[in-house]
């Protein structure tokens, strides 16, 4: 009976993960390869032609959704790093007080903490219609429906995803390490280069990773914010799912999704080396 | 040492104002919830008003939306924790066979993207032919919040002393007694914070949701179909009242683990 006690304890998660995490894998792939249509159902063709196709057609979401992603990523990372360093090094006593206050979006839904963005930047609304009345800013000026809202958007929502885990890494450098570089007649520059920031790298690592792969696929930000020519992938799936109830097609797009980020992160993975990734995947 | 510390000084500064720029929109939800607005469009301020608290529930479809979102998330939480904090205790805890394959299953059930999950779920209901309503979104929310539970449970097993039991053993408490009384009263922070997290993640879902949801609509799925016609001012009050509870309870807890500590 004892031996069989952590069999019994994992068995109703196993069974979940498998039916619910797995079968579904398996039936999205199976699904990607059939050819049909919406009215008189999809058989199994072993189309692979499908792959082709959907990407051809959707190539220009699919670039714009990676460089989207990437480009917010990395303006989290410029944004984020100092916010991080300065509450794990200054925050004192406070640290948690800023944490706390750099989650607080996290109280507020995600679909309407982007929609109140887009009450905040609307048109005539109390920014640009303020300054518009000023005559700050030309009358036809906006910022929804364009590139920058998007990607200010995905960066706005995945912010404290890429601060936490590079505040993590960072509190843990011992300040003594950085006293020493510096006894050494290292500048503060070189200190931190040379001392801080490799070993604030685990951090990094594990924030692009938190922050990239969901602002790659999010739909939202996009159909809120981008107005009718900033579609990214997310939104083409859902809508070839759920509107054009075309399947294969949202199938191989997703796959194909899938695949663009774990290549990515292994590219990434390794050229950052593999003893960082370790490291934070140990964490 | 003169830069150094006018440098430190622009770093806390510039901290406050991402700290602003993060709240902002939330200070706007807020503000606009008490708007005296006139016309379905709610971007510029008109006047304060209690109105919109006081007509809270007058929005049919929303309050059910809402209602939805909190029954999913009630039931959702209760069957992730139930079989989280089972497989959290398995892997903090056992040896057994097949440990490795489970941990890469946890591993990409918190990396598999939101979309991907959505997709797939959706693809092996219309597989199987399977309606979407409650139920499918039921056992998509407890899917993606399992592995944050299983994590967090399985964190506070790890770092539980396991002579604690074996004293419990020894005094002749039954392996259930011993469960009872000594294991899970220790583990109980992770199980919380597991819940609290799954219950946040199961009410604010859109992305998953939207794929298994067939006619039930949810709080951020009606937000997000009203966006065309005009967000009422209603949701801004209701995203408030959440906002409110959730940082009371967060720093109650707070408070709470320092007075314990």
């Amino acid at each position: 009976m004892r031996r069989l006690t952590p069999y019994l304890l994992a068995l109703p998660s196993w069974m979940w993960l498998a039916i619910f995490l797995v079968v579904p894998m398996v039936a999205m792939a199976s699904v990607s390869l059939q050819t049909g249509n919406a009215i008189d159902g999809y058989a199994m063709t072993f189309s692979f032609s499908n792959y082709g196709d959907a990407i051809g057609r959707y190539s220009t979401q699919l670039l714009r959704s990676l460089l989207y992603g990437g480009l917010a990523t990395l303006a989290m990372l410029v944004i984020g790093y100092p916010v991080a360093y300065w509450i794990a090094f200054k925050g004192g006593t406070r640290k948690s007080m800023y944490l706390f206050l750099l989650l607080l979006p996290f109280f507020v839904s995600f679909v309407l903490r982007t929609i109140s963005w887009n009450f905040l930047l609307s048109d005539n609304g109390i920014l640009l219609g303020t300054l518009k009345g000023w005559g700050l800013l030309p009358a036809d000026f906006h910022v929804l429906a364009t590139t920058f809202a998007v990607i200010g958007g995905l960066t706005y929502n995945f912010l404290p995803f890429m601060i936490l885990p590079i505040y993590v890494a960072l509190e843990r450098v011992d300040p003594r390490v950085v006293e020493a570089a510096q006894d050494l007649y290292a500048t503060r520059a070189a200190a931190f280069r040379r001392v801080v920031l490799p070993l604030s790298l685990p951090g990094v690592f594990a924030g692009v990773l938190m922050t990239f792969v969901p602002a790659t696929a999010d739909p939202i930000n996009a159909a809120i914010l981008g107005g009718t020519s900033n579609t990214m992938i997310g939104n083409i799936i859902q809508t070839e799912y759920l509107t054009n109830l075309d399947y294969p097609t949202a199938s191989a797009l997703s796959f194909t999704l899938m695949a663009v980020l774990l290549v990515g992160i292994f590219v990434y993975a390794r050229a950052l080396g593999t003893e960082n990734v370790l490291e934070a995947a140990a964490r | 040492m003169r830069g150094t510390r006018a440098g430190d000084r622009l770093l806390h500064i510039y901290t406050w104002l991402i700290i602003a720029w993060l709240s902002s929109p939330i200070a706007v939800m807020i503000l606009f919830g008490f708007n005296d607005k006139q016309s379905k469009s709610n971007t510029t301020w008109q006047g304060f008003t209690l109105r919109w608290y006081a007509e809270l529930f007058d929005i049919p479809d929303l309050t059910t939306a809402l209602v939805n979102s909190l029954v999913i998330a009630l039931v959702s939480t209760a069957v992730t924790v139930a079989i989280g904090t089972m497989l959290g205790l398995a892997l903090g805890r056992h040896r057994f066979r097949g440990k490795g394959v489970t941990n890469f299953l946890v591993f990409a059930a918190i990396s598999t993207p939101e979309l991907v999950m959505g997709a797939s779920l959706l693809s092996l209901f219309v597989s199987g032919n399977v309606p979407r309503d409650a139920n499918t979104i039921i056992i998509a929310h407890v899917l993606f919040s399992l592995a944050f539970v299983v994590v967090t449970v399985r964190a506070r097993v790890v770092g539980l002393d396991p002579s604690l039991e074996e004293a419990a053993r020894d005094l002749g408490a039954t392996a259930w007694g011993t469960f009872r009384q000594v294991t899970l009263p220790a583990i109980m922070p992770g199980v919380l914070a597991g819940a609290m997290l799954s219950f946040a993640l199961s009410v604010d879902d859109y992305v998953v949701t939207s794929f298994v949801n067939g006619s039930t609509v949810t709080f951020p799925l009606w937000i997000v179909g009203a966006v065309k016609t005009g967000i009422p001012a209603q949701v801004n009050v209701m995203g408030t009242l959440i906002f409110g509870i959730g940082v009371l309870i967060a720093i109650g807890n707070a408070v709470a683990a320092r007075r314990r500590a």
